[in-house]
């Protein structure tokens, strides 16, 4: 019998450590090495004038205190030159990264001003409460429409704080909304939420001097692009550093950003001090010198057709970008692009301007710019059908693209710099099991038996499509060792996503192996030089998708190895649990781990196994060099998976609300999603990925928000006030799946990470505008904002009678 | 700054640490003892990864000095095994149940959980929600942490 692995929703190797307190996160090495802490600049927008750290110097057990003069004193001036622009883009006219160290103006609460470093966290925080800053307070940049009016600049040489500014157009937009038969204008609001991992990030660095060798460990996203980046800014052979992502305590995209300027001040510090060098974020810091996301406003102007159909779809929005854009212009690129969701927009043309604001910087949280996108998009789909009267799945039903349309060209250009073409899908499938699985033609009757028993309910329901699983590539290594143990590596990283589990299972089945005799290493760059990084629901699709091939190389490897050994055709073996044999004849088998022997023609046997590849055991071939022209020794290869572009993943979420007609709390009774990533490599993982995700949503839809004053001042910068769900506030998930393969990759998956929080903002405005009777067009929502709004709209009825 | 010397059992077994009066007990844990499994998410009470049990109790060790607990039984995740060295039932439960993902959190569930299940070995499943409810997640959706403690009870019942 076969044992599969592909598919299987087993449990994960990784679980047994993680529940045993085995897990080694950042915090958990490097015991002994000297701490850091940080003086953050705690105005919003600011001139340094003076660090006096004659106090401060009288701390016993402090080690260094560095400002922005040091690194610009360093020999080396790339230390003190601006952090990487990750991702340039023609349309980002006005880039502007941090330095390290705050370069004489901090332009949010929370830039880093001087670093200290001590014996222990205690005592450097001890030293940096005695480190006096003068600062000259400038006019502080809050909000997108402040940024707008641009009354003040965040940057002294951006005149209207616009970073950047991007059109797309297919038709002529504006003409097809002139002539339709109706039209609608949306004024629409999201607010800033943030990843809010539970482990914050962290550095730990260590300097070999005489080997002039770095090793540096940081909870990342990416750590080879760490591993470029430090190589750049250290002046140090690309060679002599190696980066390690260990455990990692979540990441949900804050941690794609590299390099921190901490990434690069611990290692700079570790090797002037010649000591191990570490620093912790702790929450606070995370909250105002990490970054955020979401926050736009947007303004949707639709034209369509008596039974809903968009003619013409005009959208133009404001993306607050916070003080810096490291990570350029790819959630506003993505919002423009996703928001089309499964539909045909007619004509469309999309204009963002993304603007900067003395806040945190803004980059890719879990959804990445799609969740605002959503919002729109489906926010005008509820409109159209209020508008018209007709049931909204019908609205949304009638603008599907068809399965049949596939692949479906939009004729933009997505986040990937590549064209948006959908490969695969059907969304007419995905509707009718959304309304199936939540009762949708069967809600009218739940409404009114509430309504008999003086309760309010609605249902809403949520559309998306997902690019997943972006280029440019990923690789792998696969080995099987002369145990018949397989090791394999791979260069992104992990944050929780179960890789070692999923590529194991790719391996497995490729190989032919026991699972569990596969152990797999990911973001090590000892292990795996090349890669790209976890984000943008990319890690099945890209690595998933290097490991198949990489081990489909090795199982080629190993059949000819073995058909020469068994005087076999290759094409006549397969591998069984580990075997080489004639398909369907058990018993005269190789098995793997001697295939492996053999693979590495040797002249010193290293232990009883290792002597049959020994050059007097009489397995060689006389009439051929041990090793042919093109083949290398052992059972093992590298490859690399590039797609031509990403793979769409699509959903629909339904939900149920219920919101008191006196407190105006919202309550969440149902919770419905269908999901799409193709093929399902462990349906157990993808509905953990679906339940947190969704999770998230509820978050940011009704809980989570970041809140600044009109100074700058971070009002809830503590797990006190921003208030992520616990578990009396989020719904059980009912989840049904729906697998339309990828014809773009091997594996035919697509990704799953980031599904589950995509739709949530625009569902809940959904229902609780069902539930309420009238529009709800901000989000996240309070009861206390919602008992607002029905004060608003009985004051404009009572007006209008 | 004076060094105190602090006694306590953790695990079951005696321990003594020289610290100074601030030194939290999840510090000490962690950098003093070696015990790596309590993690620190928040470091203000609020997101409950640093549960430990203290004389059996459920408690915050960012909350609570070293110092404080002289003295004390201390259990923390490590210390959730089974007799044999295996995993204990609420640990197995999760692996059982894929009650977490990136792993970070779970400690502070699983010494939480720990206890609950000793005060009610047979919770419903809201009541099994509500045992966890002071406990933050970012990654799960606690829907198989809901799980994981109604299987924890059950792995107990049948030990």
């Amino acid at each position: 019998m076969v044992t599969r692995a592909f598919g299987v929703p087993m449990t994960r190797r990784e679980d047994p450590r993680l529940v045993s307190g085995n897990g080694r996160y950042l915090d958990d090495l490097g015991e002994g090495a000297l701490a850091v802490a940080f003086v953050r600049s705690p105005h919003a927008h600011a001139r340094i004038l003076d660090v006096d750290v004659t106090e401060a110097l009288e701390v016993e057990g402090l080690v260094a205190i560095y400002t922005y003069e040091d690194l610009a004193d360093d020999p080396n001036p790339r230390v003190s030159e601006p952090l990487p622009l990750l991702i340039p883009h023609p349309a980002l006219h006005a880039p502007r990264v941090n330095t390290p160290l705050a370069d004489g103006i901090a332009r949010h609460v929370g830039e880093a001003v001087v670093m200290v470093v001590a014996t222990d966290r205690y005592v450097a925080e001890d030293a940096c409460e005695r480190i006096v800053v003068e600062y000259e307070v400038l006019p502080a940049v809050v909000g997108i429409p402040a940024a707008v009016e641009a009354s003040h600049r965040v940057h002294a040489d951006v005149d209207d704080n616009v970073s950047a500014h991007l059109v797309q157009e297919v038709g002529d937009a504006p003409a097809a909304i002139a002539a339709a038969p109706h039209t609608l204008s949306l004024d629409l609001d999201i607010e800033r939420s943030a990843s809010m991992p539970m482990e914050g990030k962290g550095v730990y660095a260590r300097w070999d001097a005489a080997d002039r060798s770095l090793t540096v460990y940081t909870s990342t996203q990416a750590s080879t692009s760490v591993r470029f980046a430090l190589a750049a800014k250290l002046d140090l052979p690309v060679d002599r550093v190696e980066v390690i992502a260990p455990d990692v305590g979540g990441g949900f995209g804050v941690k794609i950003v590299h390099p921190w300027p901490e990434e690069v001040l611990i290692p700079w510090a570790a090797i002037k001090l010649g000591r191990e060098v570490k620093w912790v974020e702790d929450r606070r810091e995370h909250f105002i010198s990490s970054t955020h996301e979401r926050g736009q406003l947007q303004k949707v102007t639709v034209g369509f057709d008596d039974e809903g159909h968009v003619l013409g779809l005009d959208v133009e929005f404001w993306h607050d970008n916070g003080a810096y854009t490291p990570y350029g212009i790819i959630v506003p690129i993505v919002t423009s692009t996703q928001l089309l969701g499964p539909y045909k927009p007619g004509a469309y043309r999309v204009e963002f301007r993304s603007m900067y604001t003395n806040t945190v910087t803004v980059t890719p949280y879990r959804g990445a710019g799609r969740p605002q996108g959503v919002f729109a998009m489906e926010r005008t789909m509820d409109a159209i059908a209020d508008t018209l009267g007709l049931d909204r799945a019908l609205v949304r039903e009638r603008n599907f693209i068809q399965p049949e349309d596939m692949p479906y060209d939009h004729h933009l250009t997505f986040q990937d710099g590549r064209p948006l073409i959908y490969d695969s899908g059907d969304y007419p499938t995905s509707l009718e099991k959304i309304k199936a699985l939540v009762g949708w033609d069967e809600f009218e009757a739940i409404r009114e038996a509430a309504r008999a028993e003086g309760r309010r309910v609605g249902i809403g329901l949520a559309c998306y499509v997902e690019g997943t699983g972006p280029g440019p590539y990923e690789g792998a290594f696969v080995r099987v060792e002369t145990t018949g143990k397989v090791v394999v590596a791979t260069g992104l990283t992990t944050q929780g996503q179960g890789h070692e589990t999923v590529f194991a299972q790719i391996a497995a089945e490729e190989l032919g192996v026991p699972v569990d005799d596969v152990s797999v290493t990911t973001g090590d760059t000892r292990r795996f030089k090349y890669a790209v990084g976890t984000f943008a629901s990319r890690a099945a699709v890209m690595s998933g998708n290097a490991v198949a091939l990489t081990a489909r190389k090795v199982r080629a490897k190993a059949l000819r190895i073995a058909g020469e050994a068994l005087e076999a055709d290759p094409k006549d073996l397969e591998i069984v649990d580990g075997v080489v044999r004639v398909k369907g004849v058990p018993g005269d088998g190789i098995p793997l781990r001697t295939v492996a022997v053999l693979s590495n023609p040797l002249r010193y046997a290293f232990d009883e196994e290792a002597k049959r590849a020994t050059q007097f055991a009489g397995t060689s071939d006389m009439s051929k060099p041990p090793i042919d022209e093109d083949d290398e020794p052992g059972l093992e290869a590298t490859d690399y998976y590039s797609p031509i572009r990403s793979t769409f993943a699509s959903g629909m979420h339904a939900a149920v609300v219920e919101t008191d007609p006196e407190t105006a709390e919202i309550k969440i009774l149902r919770y419905c999603v269908v999901h799409d990533c193709g093929t399902l490599i462990n349906p157990r993982i993808v509905e953990g990925q679906i339940h947190g995700g969704v999770a998230q949503g509820v978050g940011g839809a009704l809980y989570e928000r970041i809140v600044y004053d009109e100074n700058g001042q971070p009002l809830n910068a503590s797990y006190m006030d921003f208030l992520i769900p616990y578990a009396s506030e989020v719904p059980t998930v009912e989840t049904d799946h729906l697998e339309t393969p990828s014809p773009l990759n091997p594996l035919g998956v697509k990704g799953a990470g980031e599904a589950g929080v995509i739709p949530s903002a625009a569902l809940f405005a959904s229902a609780i505008s069902d539930a309420e009777g009238f529009f709800v067009n901000r989000m996240p929502i309070s009861p206390s904002e919602l008992w607002a709004l029905r004060e608003q709209h009985a004051v404009a009825s009572e007006g209008s009678k | 700054m004076t060094q105190h010397d602090v006694t306590f059992t953790v695990n079951g077994v005696p321990r003594t640490a020289s610290v100074p009066s601030r030194r939290l007990l999840a510090d000490a844990l962690r950098h003093d003892l070696g015990l790596t499994g309590t993690h620190l998410g928040c470091e203000h009470g609020v997101c409950g990864s640093c549960t430990v049990l203290v004389d059996g109790r459920p408690m915050r060790s960012c909350l609570l000095f070293a110092v404080s607990v002289d003295g004390a039984e201390i259990t923390t995740v490590e210390g959730c095994r089974a007799p044999d060295g295996g995993l204990g039932p609420v640990q197995q439960a999760f692996v059982d149940c894929h009650g977490l993902q990136c792993g970070f959190c779970t400690p502070g569930f699983v010494t939480t959980i720990t206890a609950y299940l000793r005060e009610n070995p047979e919770p419903t499943e809201e009541e099994a929600r509500e045992a966890i409810g002071g406990n933050l997640c970012r990654c799960t959706g606690y829907q198989n942490i809901v799980k994981s403690v109604l299987r924890a009870a059950e792995l107990q019942k049948e030990s």
